[in-house]
């Protein structure tokens, strides 16, 4: 017996989605820093490619959970994901820049209102987007959504690239007087707002902690530590998102709610026959989706600088896709190890393999088209030219990869990597209730007191 | 002998004596009328058998009282209000609730689930109420409670031995009585059932129908289409009869066995 209870406790433990989740975290981690180590990359470079990792692990995470909530619970199928995080964070820069001519080399401004009000502004926005999207497109079959959303998001690429929307003029007091407002165009906004993060960290009063985090760092890097500490915490408080997204998406789907959603997915006619208003169903998830879409834009844009519309090009709506299809539709610890293992894999990996070879490799200067490529590899066997074409071109593999690897995931592994998920729709544990004991037991006091299907992430700690 | 399922639902039917009325309903697809013209009352209480051969206009007839379809002419007053053009939803919630042809089963949810899910006005169906903290507990409490009755339904149609299974796991005749004991949960005053026997076989069709006297005992109404004659026969009181879209006859079994039209019906004319 005392052979077995550690084993027992792991397999318990293993059945925690949030173990299951830092496990996934600890594995990719653990690979970035161990083949870092292996070849010698210097120590900035490591911390520079776990910040971009984390940052992308967080928004596809992020984006994976807000698309499961179309998807995978509602069968909503939304393919303009992109549009709504170009609306989030335009809204976004559109209140929160400061006003035009206070300064800096921005051609406009905004409304000059706090960045917290702006995200929530972009949030609503997409939200209402997503509103205007559904009233038609839901009451036709489900293939019609699908051709609506992407092209509303292409519209609103085309709508943030046109000049019509540059600049215009508009009343920011109530005695009438005008200010320089816009999107920019083609040439993209520059968001010149405080930056987010060290306002964040100021609010929290938390600058003394992060000054010495700098400090520290800057024991190991010398030469200017700030921007890979800037980095570094900006992807921990991304991975702080995705766990309140977590939360939030599972106690929606853990509800009477997503089991009317779960029933919508499977047949719609069905949740009606059974007194369901699906459309009222059916636009609230999809409303609070594209919001949660259009606040991974703003986290994924508001501390880069700038925001051009190209940035949202439709390819983008897919790698969301392929992070869902990897994790699993339907569930959200598929989502979230979905996200984790499209950025890390699919995402970075390509150009962090291809950072590391080169630089610890300098191999020089790869040939710059396929011809002088593969003629080496021909006429002398020599692979050297080839092999470096071909890690110049990583940028454009990956697509090919991401290609095969989702055809390869559509054929042999549809549910995704965890498999077939039970996901109980209800906020109790459905277990037998009606007579004998345990009924009523701690059931009715919390959904965290859970003994088989997980709580709502909190559990873990209380296991003996 | 009504002990069994008294909890099952919370409301007893409670409906006028004739709770379901169609009056010269119409339906026309392109130069098709499915359905032309039928009139006919349930009354309350009753098994009522719709019979008629392939074609006749038997679902189209279920999709127009449920709101599936919108009718070209005509009305259906269901407990003395007119329901004519109401959506799906809110034919249901007024207590007129219909079970598929083929069954349909929320295959990717567990029975447990299927069932959870057919109880009215649930708290938790509005999203606020189930994420905020300081409303869960509520939803929570109700969750409770439903799934007592929900258990205890499951027992009636003695399926709670496939409580933790994937619906679409079960055979044709479990989808059935999972249908019904699902629609038993939305507190209907009268049922519509499309077919219930059709797959089923014949140990499991004993066990529905004995269901179904039960609850017709307690006062609900149904309203059954059926392809089986004998089985119309042996347990309705009431039956109609449709052909080609139009209402052919209606009465007692006896009566309907002994009309040369019916018999015209099921043996030439049609095939």
């Amino acid at each position: 017996m005392s052979a077995q209870a550690p084993t027992d406790t792991l397999r318990r433990l293993w059945a925690q989605d949030v173990v299951k989740i830092a496990a996934l975290l600890v594995v990719i981690y653990g690979s970035y820093l161990v083949s870092g180590l292996v070849l010698g990359y210097s120590v900035r470079g490591q911390l520079n490619s776990l910040a971009s990792l984390t940052f992308y692990i967080g928004v596809f995470a992020t984006l994976a959970l807000a698309l499961n909530l179309h998807w995978g619970y509602t069968g909503l199928f939304n393919i303009g994901v992109v549009g709504f995080m170009a609306v989030g964070i335009y809204v976004m820069a559109f209140v929160s820049k400061p006003l035009y001519g206070s300064g800096g080399a921005a051609q406009v401004g905004g409304l000059g209102l706090p960045i917290p009000v702006g995200i929530l502004a972009g949030m609503v926005a997409a939200a209402i987007l997503g509103f205007v999207v559904a009233l038609p497109a839901l009451r036709l079959r489900a293939d019609y959504l699908a051709i609506v959303t992407i092209a509303m998001s292409e519209i609103v690429r085309f709508g943030f690239l046109s000049s019509t929307f540059q600049q215009f003029q508009i009343p920011h007091t109530l005695s009438g007087e005008t200010t320089r407002v816009g999107f920019g165009g083609g040439s993209g906004l520059i968001l010149d707002f405080p930056d987010p993060l060290l306002a964040l960290i100021d609010a929290l009063g938390l600058s003394g902690v992060y000054d010495g985090l700098v400090a520290l760092v800057g024991t190991v890097v010398p030469n200017n530590p700030d921007p890979i500490v800037h980095s570094l915490v900006y992807g921990l408080v991304l991975l702080g998102v995705v766990a309140a997204y977590f939360w939030l998406l599972k106690r929606t789907g853990e509800s009477p709610f997503g089991r009317v959603l779960k029933a919508i997915r499977e047949d719609e006619d069905v949740a009606r026959a059974l007194g369901k208003n699906t459309d009222r169903f059916k636009i609230v998830s999809f409303m609070l989706g594209c919001a949660l879409m259009g606040l991974a834009g703003i986290l994924w844009l508001m501390g880069q600088g700038a925001v051009t519309p190209n940035f949202f090009r439709p390819r983008l709506t897919f790698f969301v896709w392929i992070a869902l299809i990897i994790g699993g539709a339907g569930s959200n610890t598929g989502s979230v190890m979905g996200g984790a293992v499209f950025a890390a894999v699919l995402y970075q990996g390509p150009l962090y393999f291809q950072n590391v070879v080169t630089s610890v490799f300098q191999p020089g200067d790869a040939p710059g088209s396929f011809g002088p490529a593969i003629s080496p590899l021909l006429s002398s066997a020599d692979p050297v030219p080839f092999l470096l074409y071909t890690l110049d071109s990583v940028r454009q593999l990956q697509l090919v990869v991401m290609g095969v690897a989702l055809i390869w995931l559509m054929h042999n592994r549809p549910q995704g990597m965890l498999g077939h998920r039970k996901e109980t729709a209800a906020a109790i544990p459905l277990g037998r209730g009606g007579s004998g004991p345990g009924r009523g037991g701690g059931a009715d006091a919390d959904p965290e007191s859970t003994p088989q299907t997980d709580g709502d992430g909190t559990g873990g700690e209380r296991r003996e | 002998m009504s002990g069994v399922s008294d909890s099952i639902t919370r409301s007893r039917p409670d409906v006028t004596d004739t709770p379901l009325r169609i009056e010269n309903l119409t339906k026309r697809f392109g130069g098709i009328t499915a359905v032309d013209g039928a009139t006919f009352e349930v009354e309350q209480g009753t098994l009522t058998g719709l019979i008629g051969p392939n074609g006749a206009g038997k679902s189209t007839t279920f999709n127009l009282i449920t709101g599936m379809l919108a009718p070209d002419e005509g009305r259906v007053v269901f407990d003395g209000e007119d329901i004519t053009g109401l959506e799906p939803y809110q034919i249901a919630n007024r207590g007129l609730v219909r079970t598929f042809q083929i069954a349909r089963e929320l295959g990717e949810m567990t029975v447990l689930e299927n069932m959870m899910l057919a109880p009215k006005a649930q708290r938790g169906e509005h999203l606020w109420r189930s994420v905020l903290p300081g409303a869960r507990g509520g939803v929570v409490e109700q969750e409770t409670e439903l799934l007592d009755r929900v258990w205890e339904t499951l027992e009636f149609f003695e399926i709670e031995h496939l409580a933790e299974e994937y619906a679409g796991n079960l055979s044709g005749g479990q989808r059935k009585l999972l249908e019904m004991a699902r629609a038993l949960l939305t507190d209907p005053d009268m049922l519509l059932l499309d077919e219930p026997f059709a797959g089923v076989n014949p140990t499991l069709e004993r066990r529905l129908l004995d269901h179904i006297h039960e609850l017709r005992d307690q006062g609900y109404t149904f309203l059954l289409v059926e392809h089986d004659m004998d089985l119309i026969m042996n347990n309705c009181r009431h039956v109609i009869v449709m052909h080609q879209g139009r209402i052919l006859t209606e009465g007692t079994p006896d009566e309907i066995k002994a009309d040369e039209e019916v018999i015209e019906a099921y043996l030439g004319g049609d095939v």
